[in-house]
């Protein structure tokens, strides 16, 4: 990432570049498609399929540029681009309605791990497969009897010479199953304190005794896995930052993931483009579908507060994320309001889609089969996966306890 | 709309922060009240805050004001809710001052808002009555026309320091229903005109306000506000500007009350540790701070509305007066329960916090009544 900031002049020549460029090289048959962190858009990796094969057309490409990771160094297949600049750039994309070329966590996580803690090595050998798509990556840190205390974590390496033996059992590897590498947090040392004996090491997934079983949610499929490892052997130069202190690799890494999900619950989109209010919102338009009435007020008055409430809260979160990045764009270094972002835009989204089930009715209730159209049934399934998003990524009850500890300064 | 503070923006935040721990700690609230002050603040502090430029803000320079914005205004405001400061900043500046300002002919913005603007002169807006709720249209005051004048007849309650004030602006019907939206007139009427009674009320915040008797007061022609039968637009951008000033000063009290129980939480030990260690705590703590952030981004987001004529400028007050009424609650009565016994206590300062809190709460629109706006604004 350049330093300097560039003057409005300047991003703006580079918008007028980033349009022109764009005209040129954006595939038609891409334009529209839908893309989130949650299984739709373009993850890459070896075993990518590309549907509309332009899809790929448009990695390589934004790929060539290093616009797929617009502000990583251009060394390591970055774009070399300031934040503004970037922010401009995912503007652009957004006003063609283009989808997003590369996403994963690759690009969102490990990445910038290894761009803080990796050997020269490291980055050579990882960052610029992530920018062109090549590699894809997934997340070893939960265990089965390990969660919210992480750092309790049993899976264990073992040197033997120039390797570790892994063995153990990590769980929520979110696609897993179609995961090129792994970054996992493993145990070192048994003996010392429990966040001192851990060490943060990268694992192709085509080693051998590296097992991968899909883990079925309440709401039915899901990107989850179990990914159990058995006696599997992993060069020690692969460890990222030195062994036994991999701790503070890790948070680190949990501080994007956090970021991730915060931008995928809304708190990229700022005050410009936050969800419909009003007439033509989502719930107001769902609550006239399902019998409150066709114009005017809505028929139910206590389902009309909440469907404000909900709206208020939503605008006041978006407006929050606004009020942060002004706060940064004026220069000012980050303040404590954006440690609330994990935890209020998953709370919120949980609000929104119960709510939504409760306004469908009987109709919220479908699982499969008949008198239910797919709008329906994706509401409810959508409704049951939304109570993960306080679980993962940090457990709303965790993110408390960091407010409480490292922004009101509360004691242990 | 940036929502960030400017450079001048900070350096007024400072001064008023530092003014403040100066001369308006929160036992200044305690001593006018045991003292039974008639007028529920200080004069001399008033005349202060005038010569600072504070009072003047949001007046055009023609009249000795600032000719700043909202924005500029809720930076002041917030610092004196920090210390509770009891001066009439609703009342004149914003609720008689905006009144006259908007509606008032060359003459009477002349003849008022100058005193106004140097301290000397304070309003009141008398709007509310016993039957209208928050509703600005719910008017049963009658204004009947005898002659060239008007005889005004009715009672207005909650009338914020309408025993100080030298005049009051009041909202009577000249025509139309009690609940309709024309026919609502602004009248203005100086204190000691025959048939105008007004009586200083208690309420538990212990700042001024007044019930107000309008027995066949008479007021001429030249008293009128505007046009007859047009206050109701004038009354709501006014309500609009005050909703927004009353919303930064609670944002300051909740900001203040917060960071005292966070001391205490700190400081005081049971069971050999300290309170603030327990988990149930520690999370209601995170989530007051989570709901003060969000206060925060609505109340400056509503300022910088209104400054910049934004087409939203009405749903983000409403926005900004749902948040801080709920918001303002929640952190008073958390601040009580979490300084235990001796939150209750009146020798203690946070109880304070918690009058103030509900006056703030159920004056210009209470949460609920925010939110059935905000869902009316936006068509459901």
């Amino acid at each position: 990432m350049s330093d300097a900031s560039p003057t409005p002049a300047e991003l703006e020549a580079f918008r007028s570049e980033v349009r022109a460029w764009l005209a040129e090289n954006a595939p038609e048959g891409i334009r529209g498609l839908p893309s989130s962190i949650e299984g739709q858009g373009n993850w890459g990796g070896r075993r990518a399929t590309y549907d509309p094969p332009e899809m790929k057309d448009w990695l390589d490409r934004m790929a060539e540029k290093g616009w797929t990771a617009p502000i990583w160094p251009t060394g390591y297949g970055g774009g070399g681009l300031s934040k503004a600049m970037a922010l401009v750039l995912a503007q652009e994309i957004a006003r063609e309605k283009l989808p997003p070329a590369l996403l994963g966590f690759g690009l969102e996580m490990i990445g910038p791990t290894i761009l803080q803690f990796g050997t020269e090595e490291q980055k050579r050998d990882h960052l610029p497969k992530i920018t062109r798509g090549e590699i894809r990556w997934c997340q070893g840190y939960s265990e089965p009897d390990s969660g919210s205390d992480l750092a309790s974590l049993q899976t264990r390496a073992v040197r033997d010479g120039d390797d570790f033996i892994v063995n153990g059992t990590k769980v929520w590897t979110s696609y897993g199953d179609q995961a090129d590498w792994i970054f996992c947090l493993v145990r070192t040392d048994p003996a010392a304190k429990k966040q001192e004996g851990i060490t943060f090491l990268l694992i192709d997934m085509e080693t051998p005794g590296i097992s991968v079983r899909p883990i079925q949610l309440i709401s039915g499929k899901s990107p989850f896995c179990e990914t159990i490892f058995d006696d599997v052997r992993v060069p020690v130069k692969n460890a990222v930052s030195e062994i036994d202190a991999g701790w503070t690799v890790a948070k680190a890494l949990l501080g994007f993931e956090r970021a991730m999900i915060a931008d995928a619950f809304g708190a990229s989109r700022g005050g410009g483009k936050k969800k419909k209010e009003g007439q033509g919102s989502q719930l107001v338009q769902l609550a006239r579908q399902y019998g409150f009435g066709n114009g005017g007020a809505l028929t139910d008055g206590v389902l009309r507060d909440e469907i404000a409430a909900l709206e208020m809260d939503e605008r006041a979160f978006h407006l929050t994320v606004q009020r942060s990045r002004d706060a940064a764009k004026a220069g000012h270094r980050p303040g404590p309001e954006s440690s609330l972002f994990k935890v209020y835009a998953t709370e919120l989204n949980k609000d929104r889609h119960e709510l939504s089930v409760r306004i469908a009715g009987a109709q919220g209730l479908g699982w499969d089969g008949p008198g239910y159209d797919d709008d329906e049934i994706a509401l409810t399934r959508a409704w049951l996966r939304s109570r993960g998003n306080s679980i993962e990524g940090g457990t709303s009850e965790i993110q408390l306890n960091i407010i409480a500890k490292r922004v009101l300064g509360l004691p242990d | 709309m940036q929502l960030v503070l400017t450079e001048d923006q900070e350096l007024l935040a400072k001064t008023a922060a530092d003014w403040v721990s100066e001369h308006s700690p929160v036992s200044r609230v305690r001593a006018l009240r045991d003292a039974k002050d008639p007028d529920g603040f200080s004069r001399d502090l008033w005349k202060q805050m005038a010569e600072l430029g504070w009072v003047g803000i949001p007046f055009p320079e023609t009249l000795g004001g600032a000719e700043m914005g909202l924005s500029e205004l809720a930076v002041v405001l917030e610092e004196l809710g920090r210390g509770l400061a009891p001066e009439p900043f609703l009342s004149t500046v914003l609720l008689g001052g905006q009144a006259l300002l908007l509606a008032g002919s060359e003459a009477q913005r002349k003849d008022w808002l100058e005193g106004v603007v140097a301290g000397e002169k304070l309003l009141a807006l008398a709007q509310q009555e016993r039957g209208s709720r928050f509703d600005l249209h719910r008017v049963a005051t009658r204004a009947a026309a005898a002659g060239g004048s008007y005889r005004l007849s009715g009672e207005k309650i909650a009338v914020l320091d309408g025993a100080a004030a030298d005049a009051i602006i009041v909202v009577a019907r000249t025509d139309g229903a009690e609940d309709a939206s024309e026919g609502i007139t602004l009248f203005l009427v100086p204190a000691g005109t025959p048939g105008l009674r007004v009586e200083r009320q208690t309420r538990v915040d212990s700042r001024g306000a007044a019930l107000v008797q309008l027995e066949g007061c008479e007021i001429g022609a030249d008293g009128v506000l505007g046009g007859v039968g047009e206050g109701l637009s004038v009354l709501e951008t006014v309500c609009e500007r005050a909703t927004v000033g009353l919303c930064a000063e609670m944002l300051g009290s909740m900001s203040e009350a917060f960071e005292r129980t966070l001391e205490y939480l700190k400081q005081r030990t049971q069971f050999g540790v300290p309170i603030g260690s327990f988990q149930a705590l520690k999370h209601r703590a995170a989530d007051v701070f989570i709901q003060i952030e969000l206060c925060r981004s609505s109340v400056m987001a509503a300022a910088r509305a209104l400054d910049e004529a934004d087409p939203e400028a009405s749903k983000l007050v409403s926005l900004a007066k749902a948040r801080c009424s709920d918001g303002a609650i929640q952190v008073a009565n958390e601040a009580v329960q979490m300084h235990g016994g001796i939150g209750m206590t009146d020798e203690h300062e946070i109880g304070f916090f918690l009058k103030r809190a509900r006056v703030a709460e159920l004056t210009l629109g209470d949460a609920s009544w925010h939110r059935d706006r905000w869902a009316r604004l936006a068509g459901y």
